[in-house]
């Protein structure tokens, strides 16, 4: 891990100093163990800051969106299931390949803080990843278990360890999928009407409109938000009733049908830890089972499920409905 | 807040009978905006509109509000009220309380309850409607045809005769198209070139048809009535304006050996050529692939050969550029290729040839002379088998689904004139079923069997195996549920028609949709089956799907009409229900042009001021010449920045609040 | 039918595309083809005009059941708008039953200008759906006024 970050920071001052691009995309140490940050590094120096750990979790294709407008190159480190977000996003004309200088980063799976708080594990001062152990030095002594019990869910239903565009790539990458990726989706499924509403209500009860989810999606990336605009009088920052919360979930997810690649990102970074992606498995579920399989950011130049139609597409209705 | 006025309408008893249409007049007063209502036995009649009109100039109201009968009967004539009372049309709104209220509900408490929320609806409408105007675009009175088959040569002939200039592309040194390469045609037999040829002549002499020959259509831009085309006229390497076609280059030219494409390759051509002997026009290219002299450089027969000095070798492709107001596709077809047909031994044998190839063979100036031989060892055939639905209706993916159309009576045709001429010789037809609806043409294809003593077998051929002294053809006989072995000399495959393979270019040029075998697509399959879903493109032939020739003729005139309709037109008015993107919110992700079926929306790079933050963006922008106001892109972008004029999200948004209130 | 829901009057939203199920309601007007007054139409140019932000906001305010009605597939005035309205309502009905609202409130037809009859018998079956299923207490308000 940590020759292959010295190479990644190695190429970064490289490629700052040759000129070659102008600022680095990457994480930056946060002010505990296990929060780094997506950074923008300008000069060599700054890139002392550099991290890439099983905390960099963080899909930085989104912010490539703003990196595209500016001067200059931009070198953004990508992981392979970032690559997916970044490919839609070119696909949307977002991203300015010409600007990106792409270098494709192993992974072998992030870690989930949720997790390891659930697990008790509190006071973290820093944190050791070695092979499939994980050190923990807290302020109550030290601690040790699997890595893999620590993956974010996403990392267990991986969509593979192939970058979909780069430059160059650092790292290898190691296998992290071992359950089924619609799995949760299906278990819902199976349930009466009545369970799986009491299930969302509950869910989405927690929903503070903290609008993090929003933010860090790189499929959810309007210049203003429908929810921010007077288009369908729903603009109200005070939520008019608290129907509020589930309509802008269903559309948000409605918004990014066909487009999101499935990060993980919305969940991940959700404070009340609503499961949000299990709106956008639904839908990519249903489109596969619908349309045909269908992974967002794989192809640039093939129609999305929505902006697509065949003749014999199934009906809508309860009848024909299939599960 | 807009001044509003509510006519609530009897409509003799129509309404009055079961809504209280006093009380709903009441209730709506009491809604904000709402200054002025009242109601009246026939709001549509002089009297009611002059009602209508006063209240306005009166009232000064900025908007109105009909509740009478459908929208689909009077909106027009309410629209035309306002206007000449001086409101914009499109501040009118109609409440439907005839057809959607008192005509289905017989309570008249319900009824005149939901009369009352059916006005509330439109009122909330009507206050956020924005008077519209409608747009106007200019005409280009010239027209392109793409295309110099019959379908092509027809439309340009029925545009110029009135009145209008009209240009032909086409691809190849000649017009005449497929057409040209028949020779007799259904179900009358007279010979093709004798009904085609004057028609070539009259488009070449017609003073408002100009034909670009070995020309393509290179890029199209703009929309309806005012199409900019650029069109690559290919380098002939002969002088138009001083060859007289008098033919020697083509006798001395010592390269023979080019494959002649008008004889579907049967027998090879000269590299300086004409197509036929009738081409239009008569000046030939030089094929430079064969051409000894662009090969090696040594030559120069034809040059020096040519008395009026026409030959030129530096001649380079000329690219023209011209307005058009409208565009007609005439690309036609061709068979489709037989590599993937290996059991009918196709490509093993020169004795199994598909239709077309038989047409050459029995026109006089074909590669047999017009005798029918077999191409292996030029003796008669004694008998001959012919194969139908070969690629037609068929369910793998080598085949094309639909019916082809035009085997079943061409065959009918070769098979009357095999067994007129050739007596001797056996004809039997395997088939899956003889579609012959059109005038007269069951009754040829009855001729064919029961005069000419054709033998029709119900059943599919499986296998063709060249052997000693012929061909073995294994089919089964679904009628007497046999299997057939038999020898036969010949095989004659009916094999599948396909657009023209440059459609898919030509699709994307004109924006215009093609289907998933690659036909253009019509504006509406039953009520608009000439005109693309894209304004101003017009389909003429087989472009559009199978068809025999008096089909492509009646298809081509119609597609002409539907030109010259436009043409006619100095101004076109544009709806103005268009969508409208709104440049602030654009992302530019494209979601709205890829489900526009009419290409009205582009992108383009544009410095936009957001809040005093300049900066070049790409934004969507719609063409109200082209948008017909459907509002798929209206969902299709995620951030709401596309909006339909007259039925807008905030307006759609308020007649549900209306509604469930 | 117990006397509690016979008295039940539910708020239907119908949305219509233009050319073919608006025309549809005409007829089925004309004709004299009764359905419940529940059932209030709004008139759309096209299926694919429908956003699912007005079906949602129908179900903010009160609606108990949200039909959306088109022109017969193939048969889009605008060639391929309900196309694409079949595939964003299947994917949004398929979605609000996953979140458990019942998916009886959700309904797209095909409806041809011609087809009165149909239209009128669609709207008395969807009445008579939504009667069954009550009020709606979910979608209204999912996460107070039913707790």
């Amino acid at each position: 891990m940590q020759e292959f970050m010295n190479e990644m920071i190695r190429r970064g001052k490289e490629l700052l100093s040759g000129g070659a691009v102008q600022r680095v995309l990457g994480w930056k140490k946060g002010d505990l163990g296990y929060n780094p940050e997506p950074a923008f590094f300008l000069g060599e120096q700054d890139l002392d800051e550099f991290v890439y750990d099983g905390f960099c979790g963080a899909n930085l294709s989104k912010f490539m969106i703003e990196a595209s407008k500016m001067e200059g190159k931009t070198l953004v480190f990508l992981k392979p299931c970032d690559t997916y977000s970044y490919k839609q996003l070119l696909m949307e004309h977002r991203v300015d390949r010409e600007k990106s200088y792409i270098i494709g980063v192993g992974c072998s799976g992030k870690l989930d803080v949720n997790k390891m708080q659930r697990e008790g594990i509190r006071g973290i001062k820093s944190v050791e990843e070695e092979g499939d152990v994980l050190r923990f030095h807290t302020v109550y002594g030290e601690k040790e278990c699997p890595r893999s019990r620590m993956l974010l869910e996403r990392c267990h239903v991986c969509k593979g360890k192939e970058h979909q565009i780069y430059d160059e790539r650092i790292g290898e990458s190691e296998e992290t999928g071992d359950r089924d990726r619609f799995e949760q989706v299906r278990q819902i499924e199976a349930m009466e009407p009545e369970e799986r509403f009491a299930f969302f209500k509950g869910e989405l009860s927690k929903c503070i409109r903290c609008n993090a989810c929003r933010n860090v999606c790189p499929a959810c990336s309007c210049r203003k938000c429908v929810f921010d605009g007077s288009q369908f009088d729903s603009s109200q920052k005070a939520n008019a009733d608290s129907f509020e919360e589930q309509m802008f979930h269903i559309i948000r997810a409605f918004h990014v049908t066909g487009r999101c690649t499935d990060c993980g990102e919305c969940s991940r970074v959700c404070p009340q830890g609503i499961p949000l992606h299990l709106f956008n498995r639904k839908l990519i579920k249903d489109i596969n089972t619908f349309y045909g399989e269908y992974q967002a950011g794989v192809s640039t130049d093939c129609e999305m499920p929505l902006t697509d139609y065949t003749a014999g597409d199934p009906e809508p209705n309860a009848a024909e409905r299939g599960r | 807040m807009q001044k509003i006025g509510v006519f609530v309408c009897h409509c003799g008893s129509n309404i009055a009978a079961t809504v209280d249409v006093a009380r709903v007049a009441e209730e709506i007063r009491k809604e904000p905006g709402v200054v002025h209502a009242e109601d009246y036995p026939y709001m549509c009649s002089e009297a009611g509109q002059a009602k209508i009109a006063s209240a306005i100039k009166e009232k000064g109201l900025t908007a109105i509000v009909v509740c009478s009968c459908s929208p689909r009967m009077h909106e027009a004539t309410f629209r035309k009220a306002a206007s000449r009372a001086g409101l914009n049309p499109y501040m009118v709104e109609i409440a439907n309380i005839r057809e959607h209220c008192s005509w289905i509900h017989k309570d008249r408490e319900e009824a005149t309850e939901k009369s009352v929320i059916l006005a509330r609806a439109a009122v909330s409408k009507v206050n956020l409607d924005t008077p519209l105007q409608p747009g106007e675009s200019r005409v280009t009175k010239r027209a392109l045809v793409i295309g110099g088959g019959i379908a092509g040569i027809q439309t340009a002939l029925d545009i110029a005769d009135a009145g209008y200039e009209v240009d032909i592309v086409e691809k190849t040194p000649s017009i005449g198209g497929r057409m040209s390469q028949l020779d007799k045609t259904f179900p009358t037999l007279d010979c093709s070139a004798c009904i085609l040829t004057p028609k070539m002549v009259e488009a070449a002499a017609h003073e408002k048809i100009t034909l670009y020959t070995y020309s393509e259509v290179e890029s199209i831009s703009g929309f309806v009535g005012d199409f900019t085309v650029e069109i690559r006229k290919k380098a002939r390497s002969v002088d138009m304006s001083k060859c007289t076609g008098c033919g020697v280059c083509q006798e001395k030219c010592p390269s023979r050996k080019a494959p002649n494409e008008f004889n579907r390759g049967l027998d090879t051509r000269s590299a300086i050529y004409t197509p036929f002997a009738q081409a239009i026009p008569n000046v030939p290219v030089i094929d430079r692939e064969h051409c000894i002299k662009f090969k090696t450089g040594k030559c120069g027969v034809c040059a020096r050969v040519c008395q009026a000095g026409a030959i030129d070798y530096e001649q380079k492709d000329e690219l023209i550029t011209r307005k058009y107001g409208a565009i007609v596709a005439a690309t036609g077809f061709d068979m489709i290729k037989l590599d993937q047909f290996d059991e009918f031994a196709y490509s093993q044998s020169p004795d199994v040839i598909t239709s077309l190839e038989l047409e050459r063979i029995m026109n006089a100036a074909g590669p047999t002379k017009g005798h029918l031989e077999k191409l292996s060892d030029h003796k008669p055939p004694k008998s001959m088998v012919f194969v139908q639905c070969v690629g037609s209706r068929g369910q793998t993916c080598r085949d094309k689904s639909y019916c082809s159309k035009i085997c079943c009576m061409y065959t009918a045709k070769h098979a009357m004139l095999i067994r007129d001429k050739y007596p001797d010789v056996d004809v039997t037809v395997f088939y899956i079923d003889v579609r012959t609806p059109g005038k007269n043409f069951d009754e040829f294809y009855r001729r064919a069997v029961e005069e000419y003593g054709v033998h029709y077998i119900k059943g599919q051929v499986g296998k063709v195996a060249p052997t000693e002294g012929g061909l073995l053809v294994q089919a089964s006989d679904l009628l007497d549920n046999r299997q057939i072995l038999m020898k036969t000399d010949m095989v004659v495959l009916a094999a599948a028609i396909e657009p023209d393979p440059d459609v898919r270019r030509l699709a994307t040029m004109l924006t215009a949709s093609i289907d998933t075998n690659n036909f253009l697509t019509e504006a509406h399959p039953k009520l608009r089956p000439v005109e693309s879903p894209t304004a101003g493109i017009f389909l003429s032939g087989v472009c559009q799907g199978p068809k025999d020739i008096p089909e492509t003729v009646a298809q081509a005139g119609a597609a002409a009409i539907k030109a010259v309709g436009l043409l006619a037109k100095d101004k076109l008015v544009t709806n103005p229900c268009t969508a409208k993107a709104d440049e602030l919110l654009c992302n530019g992700c494209s979601c709205c042009a890829r489900v526009c079926p009419y290409g009205a929306i582009t992108y383009e790079e544009k410095e936009i001021n957001d809040h005093g933050i300049r900066e070049v963006r790409r934004v969507a922008a719609v063409n109200d010449a082209l948008c017909q106001g459907c509002g798929a892109c209206t969902v299709a972008c995620p951030s709401g920045a596309m909006d339909l004029q007259g039925f807008s999200n905030r307006q759609i948004t308020a007649e549900v609040d209306a509604i469930c209130r | 039918m117990s006397i509690e829901k016979s008295e039940f009057r539910p708020k239907i939203v119908a949305f219509c595309c233009n050319w073919c199920s608006y025309a549809g309601a005409d007829l089925a007007g004309s004709s004299r083809l009764s359905y419940p007054a529940d059932v209030k139409i709004i008139r759309v140019p096209c299926s694919c005009r429908v956003n699912p932000m007005f079906i949602l906001r129908a179900f903010q305010k009160g609606a108990d059941g949200v039909i959306l009605c088109g022109c017969h597939p193939g048969d889009c005035h605008y060639s391929t708008g309900n196309y694409y309205a079949r595939r964003r309502m299947k994917l949004l009905f398929s979605m609000l039953d996953f979140i458990g609202v019942e998916s009886g409130r959700t309904r797209v037809e095909w409806v041809s200008a011609a087809e009165g009859v149909k239209f009128s018998q669609t709207m008395n079956a969807f009445v008579e759906e939504i009667r069954s299923l009550g009020k709606n207490v979910r979608l209204e308000d999912l996460r107070c006024r039913n707790s």
